[in-house]
């Protein structure tokens, strides 16, 4: 089983560590290509605008749209989050994939200097997980086939959708790998 | 549920390697902000005047005004950096204040302290500092930095300092990996750095902060170039907005700017895939003059500022 991480620009690498970490193969994701073969995919963290401008100069917005809708699991972390949504709040023109039925806006937590740390309570997980927001996109609303999976001060941090699954926080900072193994062993299955 | 926490070096690192892959670049007001976040930046340095213009105009330079700061971070939504003098913690403290989201502590403005660097760790912004060698990386990460990058010679347009730069850096990592345990102390005396953080570069063959290159990067092959030889990222200063010279009018050189930076970011991407490369390197128009290394004297040499 092999996952994709795209790999435009943003914390790829930390996506990798954490996959391999429990033995699961990445592939590195930067031309639509590099999709063929792959059980699911990872947008990482980053700058939105810059991944966005990326993923069309390359085709793979077409490309990962076409991923998901054969029922190929996404998962969006912050950024990666912000480029699966059908609505980015303030900012229409910015492209997006449009797959996953929750509007999200940008930086809505603040500046950097207010990012922050905290432990948060995750559905099916037996203890909390210590997430980590980084100038976070806040999801403001979910669609009625979104499932809320965890929340921070009464809005979604971390949704599914059938295949498709969005956290504004970033696991693949954390020492932790349980969100990443609830992508492979849930939301990929 | 513990409580939250701001300012930690977790945030501090983590933004900057959210960084990686991508471009930084130098803009000097709300119309180069606008053309660096259209062509796909991660983010904005703003100041009053690029390295280039510094080099010319010489005199002291210092922090930009926080009022065009401001004003740049109104326009553009992607994070916004500033530079302070080396040493000076309240220029710091005013650019922690209006909330710009990262700092660099650069020694491409005139240095405000001859003995020591900001206490990075102090302040709940992160700070990039230049390195020409791995001791001084080391003792800037040690002080707090939340990212490292080359110091090359900015305003140049000579990319010749940062290779140097990066390549000494990159060697050094690889040498301590295969280094005894033993040799560590040793190794943490010669260079000036701290043991631990030798310690850490021995067992991860990496630093605890992302590595970019800067200095002279003025074409989408210069990008690639440092790229390869393995930094994370890159900023560019005057590269972008000291081309196009010949341009005619106005439309045509913004033009031509803009066409300059979207080629730079899709050759930070793309840095391993010379197709791509030959792609978005043609038809650029003209690349900024540059300055020969021999013609710097020394007084001219900014690498050389830090401690």
């Amino acid at each position: 089983m092999q996952v994709g991480v795209l790999a435009l620009q943003g914390a790829f690498r930390e996506h990798r560590l954490m996959f391999e970490s429990f033995g699961v193969k990445v592939v590195e994701v930067r031309l639509p290509q590099d999709l063929e073969n792959l059980v699911g995919l990872v947008i990482p963290g980053g700058e939105s605008t810059t991944m966005a401008k990326l993923m069309r100069s390359s085709e793979l917005d077409t490309a990962i749209t076409s991923f998901a809708k054969t029922g190929k699991c996404v998962w969006g972390t912050c950024a990666g989050a912000i480029a699966i949504a059908t609505e980015i709040v303030g900012f229409p023109e910015q492209p997006r994939l449009n797959l996953m039925d929750i509007s999200v806006a940008r930086n809505a937590y603040g500046r950097q200097v207010a990012s922050f740390e905290v432990d948060v309570a995750v559905k099916s997980f037996e203890t909390p997980f210590h997430t980590v927001f980084i100038r976070a996109p806040r999801i403001e609303r979910v669609g009625k086939d979104v499932e809320v999976l965890a929340e921070y001060e009464g809005h979604a941090i971390m949704a599914r959708q059938a295949n498709l699954m969005a956290t504004v926080f970033h696991p693949e900072l954390a020492q932790d790998a349980r969100v990443h193994q609830y992508f492979i062993e849930k939301v990929c299955s | 549920m513990a409580d939250t926490v701001i300012g930690s070096t977790k945030v501090k690192t983590g933004f900057a390697e959210m960084f990686k892959g991508g471009v930084i670049m130098d803009v000097m007001n709300v119309e180069q902000a606008q053309i660096a976040e259209d062509a796909g930046a991660t983010a904005v340095m703003a100041l009053e005047r690029i390295p280039a213009d510094i080099r010319t105009q010489g005199g002291v330079s210092r922090m930009s005004d926080p009022g065009m700061i401001e004003e740049i971070m109104k326009v553009t939504s992607i994070p916004v950096m500033a530079k302070v003098r080396i040493g000076h913690f309240v220029e710091a403290q005013i650019l922690e204040a209006i909330g710009v989201d990262f700092i660099d502590e650069s020694e491409v403005l005139t240095p405000a302290d001859e003995s020591y660097h900001i206490n990075k760790q102090n302040f709940k912004v992160p700070f990039v500092c230049g390195c020409t060698n791995i001791g001084e990386a080391l003792r800037r990460i040690g002080e707090g930095a939340a990212m490292i990058r080359t110091k090359g010679e900015a305003g140049t347009g000579n990319v010749v300092e940062a290779v140097r730069h990066a390549r000494s850096v990159l060697g050094e990592m690889k040498k301590l990996q295969i280094m005894g345990e033993e040799e560590l102390m040793t190794y943490a005396k010669n260079n000036g750095a701290p043991y631990d953080l030798v310690r850490y570069v021995h067992e991860n063959g990496k630093f605890p902060v992302p590595n970019f290159a800067a200095g002279g990067v003025a074409t989408p092959a210069d990008a690639a170039l440092m790229m390869q030889l393995g930094v994370d990222g890159v900023f560019v200063g005057s590269g972008i907005f000291k081309s196009g010279g010949s341009s005619s009018s106005d439309s045509e050189r913004r033009a031509a700017w803009s066409a300059r930076a979207k080629a730079i970011v899709e050759a930070t991407t793309h840095f391993n895939n010379p197709e791509i490369l030959a792609k978005v390197s043609r038809n650029l128009g003209e690349a900024m003059v540059g300055i020969n290394l021999d013609t710097l004297v020394d007084e001219e040499r900014m690498a050389v500022r830090g401690w």
